[in-house]
């Protein structure tokens, strides 16, 4: 770990002034997965801005009937709220599924979000990795790669999203709220929040430098049966190897969001529209760009599979 | 004492404290977390610097130059330690690698830097900046790649390389039904919570090092060998440890590491092998390959058998010797065994609990459920038919006790095994498919001289003193029931000091050999006491009586205390053992019954109900030794579900090296676990009368996963870990 100097933030837009005017400054939340990063160097920020002062922890019905969740309201907060577990459902079980009772007690919803892949090659300082260090090769590819990304990966990068709780935000069509460093806010659907590889697999989100954000929005409920399964090696405190969130409204519409498969939520509106055509149609349409490897080519017909058991799940 | 005649009976027999469930004499100090470990002895030496540890980048290959400048003027740096700076090393008896890599190195994670500064965070940043230039050589990762160079190995234990008895190629030939198939079993990993951890200190030429070690003897032995300095010279202090299941048997890169850095520095320094370092500098259970051939009459009796492994390791490392447990297991006269042995530069293969049998019986037991598939018999009666009261390469020696059987039997009407169908995928729980499967047990009992000292006070207090270890075992405990029984005095009376290279040699703890063996020791030292008091107390120590803290012949009685009146008195004995190993095959058996849920959808795998069923000789602590085994079933559950240290044979390393990349079981993955010890003494093991239990509970566990899966699925995996994506294609949809 590299020292760096500390501050807390006072306000959001100072917290994202303070950001952008600092070389090589991070935010950090719950710190569980920065403070990882930074003991392997693999994050090295000069300075370390701490937002858990800044009053973003609670919980606000919005005036369109949905709920605005702060940035800093922790995993469990959220999971255990009785608004998000009686319109929310996928949101609660992602939460619950994720981690550990103790990570989730300091993980933030923003700093979920944020959360960098698992790949072990990203975690190893000595192997090629074009996330960690650009142009230096992607060891996962020819590598061990039962972990990685089947669809929207590319020849740099086939790492996976590893959070469950953005998953079922994806199906929820939540927009995350920031505020810049120049004061100004913005709402980014959290469809276009996380980024494909392509060829900067370094750059995973949209958000600007010194960019924080102060909550994510959930529309008014959408109702149906909510679900969300997570199939791993092992019963807990395991990433997915693949997951389902999904929404199915008692005429047989729905929607689906998938982890486990890609460099971000997967979730393509068009394959929903195959729903009434049933699973092969949308697995089809889901994946049609896929690209596996040897070790991951499984989450294919695991994906459809547990797609399958979901929806018939959800309808009886 | 020399033990070569079956025990008669002796005090041990009284069962007044051993053989009942006592709580750990040192768990208040763990539950309260004050039992100093190793990297946490702030107490024992002033000015304590850190060590940090830096590993090899490459697998193969040498260090071309160290850049050392930026680091050495980091803040709070006291010294570097290389393989430059070190001062001439040499090398453990029981290491395959250098301790501390370059030029040549050998191994990826191979310690090749520790930097010493005064804090940990400090050296850790410091350790960052190091460069080092390395020339990448060519290495040899793969071991299906390298099986067919693999030669034959010249095993110092558990061998010899090749076995065979009758002719096991003509009988298997012409057998009516046959099996030929061959198994795969992965790397693994200890994985246990305490890494590595020293902290060492010099007073002059003298070395102090309080480390966490099962071996205490092997590791001064190996410190004093690699330092180049009289064996006098080391002291090695380990009272608890944090888990080690063979992952601390030896010297490692922590206990060298943090003596050369005190030396360098000139102030005590301790280090811990950092999380990802655990993986691949230290040592793991070698992953193989093996071919099991089994030729059978159609009433289920075995004619022929025969087992061959391959593993690799390091060119001054060991086979598994996956094979052993076949040579004795089932009847059958026509036999044969072969372990090969491939030249690979991955990270030294060494013990993991049930070295060898452990992954041969994750192999045999799964073939012998192929073999009841075959036959159409039931795979607990096909074991109960093949088995053998004897040696079955040596009809003449005998089991010393082998209640296999009856493990079998009892645990199926326990288990319920009767409602198992044995038609696969038959059994429905919703979404679930259910299946039942079974595999026997089987590890030997080892025999190691074991020495020990015991003191009494005049306050009455008995003082056992040795450098046996306590693993997280239980010897603590057992060691005090054994001095309490033996010295006539309540639990309380017993004080017990271990792990101590000052105490008297033990067996250490290590292949199941601990607690027999220790309390054996234990047992000698006190009946040498109990004659010096006896004498002292002017009675004849034959009908001298040792109970409630008395000791008293006809209608003299006199406290135990007044013995030690005008000063301790002080035995020390060890046991040694005759020629009872030979003339008789000693070991332990147990039945491993399984129940498990498959996903009809995902595949996904999950264990609903274990039972082990276990006979090992006299049980000196049943909860004791029910933690062992239940905790030997968890880490069985682990071989068979997940537990995969993946190679990347471009690199050569392990990949997944942190615990969130090598998954264990945890706890949500353990359902309701079961285990019972039927009623054995064992006379020939030794004067307790017991023998190991803590890797008998290991073996076989996986392999009844594997077959439960299979009653479950109808799909046979070969490939440990049994993952999902090997059964998803087979599975249909709904
Ligand atoms: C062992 C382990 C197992 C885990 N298992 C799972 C799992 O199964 N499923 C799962 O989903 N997750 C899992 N996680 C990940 C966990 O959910 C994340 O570590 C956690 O959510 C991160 O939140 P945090 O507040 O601690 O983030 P931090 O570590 O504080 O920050 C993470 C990143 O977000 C940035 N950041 C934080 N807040 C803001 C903000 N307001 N605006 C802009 N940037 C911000 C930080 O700069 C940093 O880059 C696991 C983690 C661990 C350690
Ligand atoms: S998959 Fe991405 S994160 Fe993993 S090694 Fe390749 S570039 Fe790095």
């Amino acid at each position: 770990m590299r020292s760096f100097s500390y501050e807390r933030a006072t306000s959001p837009g100072a917290a994202a002034a303070a950001a952008a005017g600092t070389a090589n400054a991070k935010f950090i939340a719950g710190g569980t997965n920065l403070l990882d990063l930074m003991k392997l160097e693999i994050e090295t920020p000069a300075h370390l801005i701490d937002v858990n002062g800044l009053a973003l922890d609670r919980i606000e019905e919005t005036a369109e009937g949905g709920l605005r969740i702060g940035a800093l309201v922790r995993n469990t907060d959220l999971a255990a709220d009785a608004r998000v577990r009686r319109d929310y459902g996928v949101l609660s079980r992602a939460l619950l599924a994720g981690a550990s009772g103790q990570l989730r007690n300091k993980a933030t919803t923003a700093g979920n979000l944020l959360q960098r892949t698992r790949c072990p090659y990203f975690y190893d300082t000595n192997l090629p990795c074009n996330k960690r260090k650009p142009g230096s090769g992607c060891a996962a590819i020819g590598g061990f790669s039962r972990q990685h990304a089947v669809v929207g990966a590319s020849e740099a990068c086939i790492a996976t999203h590893p959070s469950d709780m953005a998953v079922a935000m994806r199906a929820l069509d939540a927009v995350i709220e920031t505020v810049r460093p120049d004061g100004g806010t913005r709402s980014i659907p959290i469809a276009d929040l996380h980024r494909l590889p392509g060829d900067n697999p370094e750059i995973e989100t949209v958000l600007q430098p010194g960019e924080l954000i102060t909550a994510v929005a959930l529309p008014k409920p959408v109702g149906g049966t909510q679900a969300y399964r997570k199939v791993r090696d092992r019963a807990s405190y395991a990433f997915a190897l693949v997951s389902v969130a999904a929404i199915v409204q008692p005429d047989g519409t729905g929607r689906v969001a998938l982890g486990g498969v890609a460099h971000k939520p997967w979730r393509i509106e068009a394959a929903e529209a195959e729903l009434p055509r049933g699973v092969k149609a949308v697995a089809a349409r889901l994946f049609a760009d896929a690209k596996s490897t040897r070790d991951n080519a499984y989450k294919l017909p695991l994906a459809e599979r547990t797609l399958a058991a979901v929806l018939r799940e959800a309808r009886t | 004492m020399r033990f070569e005649h079956p025990a008669t009976f002796n005090p041990i027999d009284q069962l007044k404290v051993i053989g009942h469930p006592t709580n750990r004499i040192e768990g208040p100090l763990k539950t309260t977390g004050t039992a100093p470990y190793a990297y946490e002895r702030h107490d024992v030496v002033a000015n304590q610097a850190y060590g940090y540890v830096v590993g090899s980048a490459i697998g193969k290959g040498r260090i071309g130059s160290i850049d050392l400048e930026a680091a050495k003027a980091a803040p709070g740096v006291l010294a570097i330690v290389t393989a430059d700076n070190a001062g001439k090393l040499g090398k453990g008896e029981r290491n395959a690698a250098p301790l501390l890599g370059g030029p040549e190195i050998a191994h990826y994670h191979q310690a090749v830097a520790v930097v010493v500064a005064g804090t940990f965070e400090q050296a850790r940043a410091a350790a960052q900046l190091i460069r080092i230039d390395y020339a990448k050589g060519d290495g040899k990762f793969d071991l299906a790649a390298e099986r067919d160079n693999a030669s034959t190995p010249d095993p110092k234990i558990g061998g010899p390389a090749d076995t065979a008895v009758g002719d096991f190629a003509a009988v298997f030939a012409a057998a009516p039904v046959q099996l030929d198939a061959t198994y795969t079993t992965p790397d693994q990993c200890h994985a246990m919570m305490e890494p590595h951890a020293s902290t060492a200190a010099w007073d002059g030429d003298k070395l102090t090092v309080w480390t966490s070690n099962q071996m205490i003897a092997w590791g001064a032995e190996d410190m004093a060998k690699t330092l180049g300095i009289p064996k006098e010279n080391v002291r090695l202090v380990s009272p608890y440890i944090g888990g080690g299941f063979g992952g601390k048997l030896f010297l490692r890169a922590d206990v060298l590491l943090a003596a050369l850095g005190a030396r360098a520095a000139g102030r005590p320094v301790k280090v811990a092998l950092q999380r990802p370092l655990m993986f691949n500098n230290t040592t793991h259970r070698p992953a193989t390959i093996q071919r099991i051939r089994i030729g059978a009459e159609r009433d289920g009796r075995i004619t022929a058998i025969g087992h061959e492994s391959w593993s690799g390791n390091l060119s001054e490392g060991e086979p598994d010797m996956a094979v052993s447990q076949t040579r004795l297991l089932y009847a059958g006269a026509n036999r044969m065994t072969a372990t090969r042995l491939a030249a690979l530069d991955l990270p030294e293969g060494n013990a993991m609990r049930a070295p060898g049998e452990a992954s041969g019986m994750m192999a045999l037991e799964i073939a012998i459920d192929e073999l009841a598939d075959r036959l159409g018999i039931d795979p607990v009666a096909l074991r109960i038919t093949n088995d053998t009261q004897v040696d079955p390469e040596h009809p003449e020696r005998h089991f010393s006790q082998r209640q296999l059987v009856q493990c079998l039997s009892d645990g199926a009407a326990r288990f319920g095994w009767d409602r198992r169908n044995p038609k696969p995928g038959q059994l429905r729980d919703g979404r679930w498919l259910l299946g039942m499967g079974v595999a026997a047990a089987f590890r030997n009992n080892l025999l190691t001289k074991s020495a020990a000292r015991v003191r009494l006070d005049q306050l009455g207090t008995v003082t056992v003193e040795t450098d046996m270890t306590d693993i997280g075992t239980g010897s603590y405990t057992i060691i005090a029931q054994t001095a309490a029984e033996m010295m006539g005095v309540p639990l309380e009376k017993v004080a017990v000091r271990l792990g101590d290279s000052d105490f008297p040699v033990s067996c250490g703890s290590g292949g199941q050999w601990g607690g027999n063996n220790s309390t054996a020791g234990v047992y000698a030292a006190c009946t040498k006491l109990r004659e010096t008091i006896a004498q002292k107390l002017g009675f004849n120590s034959e009908q001298a009586v040792f109970a409630d803290g008395t000791v008293s012949s006809g209608n003299r009685s006199v406290p135990l205390a007044h013995a030690a009146g005008d000063g301790d008195l002080v035995a020390e004995d060890a046991i040694e053992y005759g020629d009872l190993a030979k003339t008789y095959q000693q070991s332990t058996f147990g039945a491993h019954f399984v129940e498990v849920g498959v996903d009809a959808d995902t595949a996904e795998i999950r264990v609903r109900r274990m039972l082990a069923v276990c006979a090992a000789g006299r049980i000196l602590n049943p909860k004791a030794a029910r933690s062992q085994v239940i905790g030997a079933m968890t880490m069985g559950v682990g071989a068979a579900l997940m537990e995969d240290l993946v190679v990347d044979k471009r690199h050569g390393l392990f990949v997944n090296h942190d615990l969130a990349g090598y998954e264990v079981p945890v706890h949500a993955d353990i359902p309701h676990q079961d285990m019972v010890f039927l009623d054995e003494t064992d006379p020939i093991s030794s004067p307790m009368k017991a023998k190991g239990v803590a890797e008998l509970g290991i073996c076989g566990v996986a392999a009844a996963v594997a077959n439960a899966v299979h009653n479950a699925t109808g799909v046979r995996v070969r490939e440990y870990p049994i993952t999902l994506d090997k059964l998803l294609d087979t599975l249909e949809i709904d």
